[in-house]
């Protein structure tokens, strides 16, 4: 699996037309809005042109621009970008989902990588709201890392390097989502693992590392469904494909991911953050998830 | 105490140097008068020295102790958590590298303001800021859950620009750099001079290995014009750097938290927030440290209460203008009545952060104004109280700062209790661990400058020299 840091572009292309525009933009930045990168680059840029325009000009010509253009890397199109449905109508609160999350990736009481938050709605009248990881496309943890351990690979999946963590958790600060998950202590004791250690399959985790929500990486090669979408009962939450536009859940049933999303008004979680989440809800109580200010 | 002070004694030493020169050091050149209260540290062992310093290092071992206690059982030992993953530590770095402003508010700002009242006082700032500013480093290992990993921070290939860990890094490495050329520079016809005196007056073991160390630093220092117009010239460069890069660290310190999207840490005003606070803190300890070496070795008739009035009046300056950063920050968050920002405010106002808020407001708000403001307090106990507390309080307030952003929560789930407080809120609780690295810290301040001034004269004869004729006209 080729790991890049960058987006990856026009990805979920192909049925963006049938998505409704709330959730259309798939793997495209919103044209008016700047992310962080591009934040930096343009602010970065703007001092380093004021000092390159002419000698750039000198060296390369007028044609100069063309010529770099050639030579960057070619668009990449990766075969799967992982995304997640959870369809908030059927979810009890059961919390199956985080005790076998818990149970495959041999985590703490307090390490709940797919979280099940009791929320209040509009009405007064609680809800249950399962948060894994929501695999950013501009994910905020990416770029605050001091020593590159965050990465984002081609398939769309954010993922640590707990190899190369030293553990400053300026990461779990800039996460909106309260996503992410400090080895405080020692890791538990880790039975013989199907997979080797690696940031698709971080287990055991590593003592003084940061750990999260993986979306079962290591399995989806092989067409399992990670653990918390097998584990649901009602059928919940489903691990979606945005290039193949399909979405899975763990009871049998398969969906279009687009008209899904879209028949049923799908909604990302803090969308207002910049950060293009490819979780996508299914409200069905009067949910506001827009921000944080749902508490009221 | 002497019965001169040292004005007096400087108006009879002849010849002068021209003015605005550094002193001249020929062979028929007088020795300034005042060599031997700069030399005692160095030559003598007080009673007190070797017992302060066993304490000290005692403290500080065991801070190292507490540190590979954590090491071995892990961050969580300290009372940290997911819902509160930062809090002492970051607090600790914040409040340590901050004070280490008071050297480059003494030597550099007073200095370009031409304040020439700051001479006597220079060394000792300086070599605070020296000893201060690594000690704050340090903060970065304990902070660290992996901190066998920390030489991937100077490894180039892991390096990620974007990051405001790794700006902070740079920031602080280049100020420790300037810091120490800061502290070096102004040295050099000191060691020139104190070499030239221990020749005259000491032929002990130490001010023989103590010659050798002044020969390394000032032996080619001759005083000549030339020489004198380039140092001048050098030290003048370095004070005019040393600001932006004082700016610079704490700046960058606040953008490892405000360059997020959490409530409390996205705040456009933490840069000067937190470069404010740190000149605060920085004079106050200033003040500690000019206090406790005049008693410690009798300088009386140096640091004079004055000096002390008038980096009361420094510190009132900057206590003012933190309070005043303070207040606004929390109107406009407060006022804006946004869940996740109010919250926050409310908390720490009327919440579960009252006692650490309302102590910060006493202690480093009213009272230094208080002590300044009425006659009768203005004198040398009086601010050297209020610097004590305002040490104290400063590093309250940044666990005010740290703490109650990190364990709000940022997706609610407001069982029980909706509204402003709902959620479930994080809670850090000390332990002895984190307490004992961070007395540890303390201590190695003191020890260290005791170590320092061993080996350096305590006043900068040079710069007394040079200074003191200006002073005297307007006295």
């Amino acid at each position: 699996m080729t790991r890049i840091t960058t987006d990856t572009g026009q990805i979920g292309a192909g049925g963006g037309d049938d998505l409704n525009p709330q959730v259309a933009d798939g793997g495209k930045r919103h044209s008016g809005s700047l992310g962080r990168r591009e934040f930096l680059l343009t602010a970065a840029g703007g001092l380093g042109l004021a000092a390159l325009a002419g000698v750039t000009e000198e060296l390369v010509g007028p044609s100069g621009n063309s010529q770099l253009a050639s030579m960057s890397v070619p668009e990449q199109v990766a075969t799967h970008q992982w995304a997640m449905v959870i369809d908030l109508r059927y979810c009890n609160g059961c919390k199956l989902c985080t005790a076998g999350c818990q149970a495959a990736h041999y985590l703490h009481q307090d390490q709940t990588w797919i979280r099940v938050f009791t929320m209040r709605n509009a009405a007064g009248d609680t809800y249950h709201m399962p948060r894994p990881c929501m695999m950013c496309e501009d994910p905020p943890c990416v770029p605050v890392c001091p020593v590159s351990a965050n990465f984002r690979t081609d398939e769309g999946l954010v993922l640590v390097d707990q190899s190369r963590c030293i553990g400053t958790r300026i990461c779990m600060n800039s996460c909106p989502y309260e996503a992410r998950y400090f080895n405080w202590t020692s890791p538990l004791a880790v039975a013989r693992q199907p997979f080797p250690q690696e940031p698709e399959w971080p287990v055991p985790q590593v003592e003084g590392t940061v750990g999260k929500c993986i979306f079962c990486a290591a399995m989806l090669p092989s067409g399992q469904l990670p653990e918390c979408v097998t584990r649901c009962p009602m059928g919940v939450l489903y691990l979606g494909d945005l290039e193949a536009d399909v979405a899975v859940n763990g009871i049998g049933n398969t969906v279009k991911l687009s008209e899904f999303i879209a028949d049923n008004d799908g909604v990302k979680f803090k969308e207002s953050y910049g950060t293009h989440p490819r979780v996508f809800y299914i409200p069905g109580h009067g949910q506001d998830l827009e921000a944080d200010a749902d508490a009221t | 105490m002497t019965d001169h002070t040292y004005h007096s004694a400087s108006s009879v030493s002849e010849p002068r140097s021209t003015p605005g020169a550094l002193v001249t050091l020929t062979e028929s050149s007088a020795m300034p008068p005042y060599m031997q209260e700069a030399m005692r540290p160095v030559l003598e062992t007080p009673r007190w020295w070797w017992p302060s310093v066993a304490v000290l290092s005692a403290i500080v071992i065991a801070g190292i102790g507490a540190w590979a206690v954590q090491v071995t059982d892990g961050l969580g030992v300290s009372g940290y958590s997911d819902k509160a993953f930062w809090a002492v530590y970051e607090a600790d770095l914040v409040a340590f590298i901050g004070v280490s402003y008071g050297g480059a508010v003494v030597s550099a700002i007073l200095r370009l303001t031409n304040a020439t009242w700051r001479a006597p006082l220079t060394r000792i700032a300086e070599a605070t800021a020296l000893v201060t500013l690594p000690v704050g480093m340090l903060f970065i290992i304990p902070h660290l859950g992996s901190p066998w990993r920390i030489w991937e921070l100077v490894w180039p290939p892991y390096w990620n620009l974007s990051s405001p860990i790794l700006w902070d890094f740079f920031a602080v490495s280049t100020y420790l750099l300037a810091t120490a050329v800061f502290f070096y520079l102004p040295l050099i016809p000191d060691a020139a001079l104190a070499r030239r005196w221990l020749g005259e007056h000491e032929t002990s073991i130490r001010a023989r290995v103590c010659r050798q160390l002044y020969t390394l630093i000032g032996g080619r220092w001759r005083g000549t014009p030339e020489q004198s117009k380039l140092l001048n010239g050098a030290i003048g460069l370095v004070a005019i750097m040393i600001i932006p890069m004082a700016v610079s660290v704490h700046s960058v310190l606040s953008f490892a938290f405000a360059s997020s999207s959490r409530p409390g840490y996205l705040e456009t005003i933490f840069p000067v927030y937190f470069v404010v606070a740190a000149l605060y803190s920085g004079v106050a300890l200033v003040v500690i440290a000019l206090a406790a070496c005049r008693r410690l070795w009798k300088l009386d008739a140096f640091i004079e209460p004055r000096h002390f009035v008038r980096l009361g009046f420094v510190m009132l300056a900057f206590g003012a203008a933190y309070l005043y950063l303070t207040f606004t920050e929390y109107l406009v968050d407060g006022y804006s009545g946004t869940v996740g920002n109010a919250a926050w405010v409310h908390q720490i106002l009327v919440g579960r952060y009252w006692i650490p808020f309302w102590f910060y407001f006493v202690a480093a708000g009213v009272f230094p104004i208080a002590i300044m403001a009425i006659r009768a307090t203005r004198t040398v106990a009086g601010v050297v109280t209020a610097a004590a507390l305002v040490v104290v309080a400063m590093w309250v307030k940044r666990l005010v700062i740290v703490i109650p952003p990190a364990t709000e929560p940022i997706v609610r789930s407001p069982l029980g209790s909706a509204g402003l407080l709902g959620g479930n809120w994080g809670t850090y609780h000390f332990t002895w661990e984190p307490v004992t690295i961070t007395l540890a810290a303390t201590a190695a301040i003191p020890l260290l400058l005791l170590i320092v001034f061993r080996f350096v004269p305590i006043l900068p004869v040079a710069e007394m020299e040079e200074l003191a004729m200006p002073e005297e006209g307007l006295r």
